[in-house]
């Protein structure tokens, strides 16, 4: 018994202080991702999640040049870049992935000048991997309050605006017809977004945050039509896949070809599209064989073109 | 400015422009910019994978490029279209991080494919780049037609018997075959700032389809070339002129179009109308 759990959990996993603040750090980041990854499945808005990920590269880039902790420059980028789509025109379905993609590609561009001028100042070459691909193991533990101070406040959006924010996602007649203010609720919801993909920037990367914002998200929304349910699934599903790629890649780091451990990101994302994949499957078996049933909650019948 | 090897970064940022106006058009038009995003970055994977078993950068950038174009196609049949593209763009990445730590000599590698080098560019480039250029655009002329109106009026296009299906695919490809061409040579940053700035432009100043395309190249021609002028004079990456110009282009022709509304019909709202291309007064030629 004993040595089949020597074999899962390779010694000292449990004691290790990086492995304990990962997998905290963590299974915050993964519940509120996946919270507020459930409604930017549901409005569509992956591609903006994306990029506001990607924007991070330039937070973490321009912090790592004036010397702040790079959470704060995820973070303050997020949010500028989202208030730019904001402005741009992103509440309006037409046209709104060119105002993303135009303030992503402005965005990316800093971010080649910051890291231009990282290199230019102290020759290190390592600044443009650890920004772009992260890792949770390199978490210390004096962001942990900063971690937990964000995720509150990213949770505390989503509980205050959720039934206004669901009514307005899934039809934004309907809300405005009820008096609620549609567009303030939108630019709400992507101040939270901009906050969680800050954080899920911060553990595992700026390029793979879109991993723990939508997979999870998207992976509930296919097992459940409740908006409360897919969120608590997301939550669940989202912490399950961080813990067990903290595990293995714990568990790879004497694997070949290097012995210096295989990427904990690349365990994570692995996992979070097996399960969704895995979740697509009872779904086509109920397609065909009850037709395409018209569910009265269509939360995820609108495709959109990304 | 003009001589040795600025030559190659003058010829190479030209014929990227060229192919990145006409692609990106298209993108734009059918709204997919997300994919224009994530083809180019998820093929970052193939030229880490490429360099792990030791085969040209080109083939792996091509083949990762070409998985991402067919798996963002079989994922978005069952499911929602960003979802499906986001998902094949976190999973190449993640490959792409695994293959980065798995060889140990390629990390400072990752900032040029990212940002681009456009200014170190080499004549044996050269060739395969203008290669895949011509198949770009000889793709573009053949599938022009179709292309154009399945974006435009789907229903009527499967009215015609032009499948939507197959036409997403191959508008996929395209932009795999584009990335494949100009990724290895510009980094993602460049393709996907022109892809997306240029022709997003050129839609606030005509409704034409033929001049759009035309006037999308021709800036995406204006921007690189300002971009690559600036990075000689100032020693700035190319990428940061790129990205920045573009914007800039952008913002201008939103303004144009919202003047020129305003003065049209003064007195209406100026936010209901967005850049749509108005298709009553498309001259599609059918």
């Amino acid at each position: 018994m004993s040595a089949t759990l020597g074999a899962i959990f390779a010694p000292g996993f449990f004691s290790s202080s990086q492995v304990q603040i990962a997998a905290s750090v963590g299974a915050v980041v993964a519940v509120v991702a996946g919270t507020v990854g459930v409604f930017t499945v549901i409005r569509g808005q992956s591609f903006a999640g994306e990029a506001l990920g990607d924007i991070g590269t330039t937070g973490g880039s321009g912090s790592f040049l004036v010397a702040v902790g790079p959470l704060w420059g995820f973070a303050a980028v997020a949010i500028a870049a989202a208030a730019t789509m904001e402005m741009l025109g992103i509440q309006r379905p037409r046209g709104r992935d060119v105002a993303t993609g135009v303030v992503l590609g402005a965005g990316l561009g800093l971010a080649a000048l910051f890291f231009y001028l990282i290199a230019t100042n102290d020759n290190t070459t390592g600044a443009t991997f650890t920004i772009v691909f992260g890792s949770p193991f390199a978490i210390t533990s004096s962001s942990v309050p900063l971690v937990a101070a964000f995720s509150v406040t990213a949770l505390s959006l989503i509980v205050m605006l959720f039934r206004p924010l669901l009514l307005c996602s899934i039809s934004p007649e309907l809300a405005a017809g009820r008096g609620i203010h549609v567009r303030l609720v939108g630019a709400l919801y992507l101040l939270a977004l901009a906050i969680a993909v800050a954080l899920a920037a911060f553990t595992i990367g700026t390029i793979l945050s879109t991993a723990l914002l939508v997979g999870p998200a998207a992976t509930a929304l296919r097992l459940t039509r409740s908006p409360g349910r897919a969120i608590a699934a997301a939550a669940l599903i989202g912490v399950g896949s961080t813990w067990l790629g903290i595990l293995m890649a714990y568990d790879s780091y004497d694997w070949p070809p290097l012995g210096n451990g295989w990427p904990v990101s690349f365990f994570v994302v692995s996992l979070i599209f097996v399960a969704y994949l895995l979740a697509g499957l009872p779904r086509r078996r109920r397609v065909s064989s009850t037709a395409t049933g018209a569910d009265s909650a269509k939360l995820a019948a609108e495709p959109s073109r990304g | 400015m003009f001589s040795g090897f600025m030559v190659n970064a003058w010829t190479v940022g030209s014929i990227v422009a060229v192919v990145a106006g006409v692609v990106g058009f298209f993108t734009v038009l059918r709204g997919s910019s997300f994919v224009a995003h994530a083809i180019p970055n998820g093929s970052l994977a193939g030229a880490a994978g490429a360099s792990l078993i030791g085969v040209s950068t080109l083939l792996g950038f091509g083949v990762f490029a070409g998985i991402g174009a067919l798996g963002i196609g079989l994922l978005g049949r069952r499911g929602r279209h960003d979802v499906a593209t986001a998902l094949t763009l976190v999973v190449m990445l993640a490959l792409g991080a695994l293959f980065l730590s798995l060889s140990s000599e390629y990390g400072p590698e990752i900032y040029s494919l990212l940002f681009g080098e456009i200014l170190g560019v080499s004549a044996s480039q050269l060739v395969p780049t203008t290669g895949l250029a011509i198949a770009c655009v000889i793709a573009v002329v053949v599938l022009y037609r179709p292309l154009m109106l399945s974006s435009l009026l789907p229903d009527v296009a499967a009215a015609r018997g032009v499948s939507t299906g197959g036409m997403q695919l191959a508008f996929l490809l395209l932009v795999a075959l584009a990335t494949t061409m100009t990724v290895p040579v510009v980094g993602t940053l460049l393709v996907f700032a022109l892809m997306i700035g240029a022709p997003a432009t050129a839609r606030s100043f005509t409704d034409h389809p033929l001049h759009a395309m035309a006037l999308s190249v021709a800036v995406a021609l204006a921007i690189i070339w300002a971009a690559i002028a600036l990075s000689y004079t100032t020693d700035y990456p190319v990428g940061f002129f790129v990205g920045t110009i573009a914007a800039a282009a952008y913002t201008s022709g939103r303004i144009w179009s919202a003047w020129r509304r305003r003065v049209r019909a003064p007195g209406q709202s100026v936010r209901t109308a967005g850049p749509a291309v108005k298709t009553p007064g498309l001259d599609l030629g059918l």
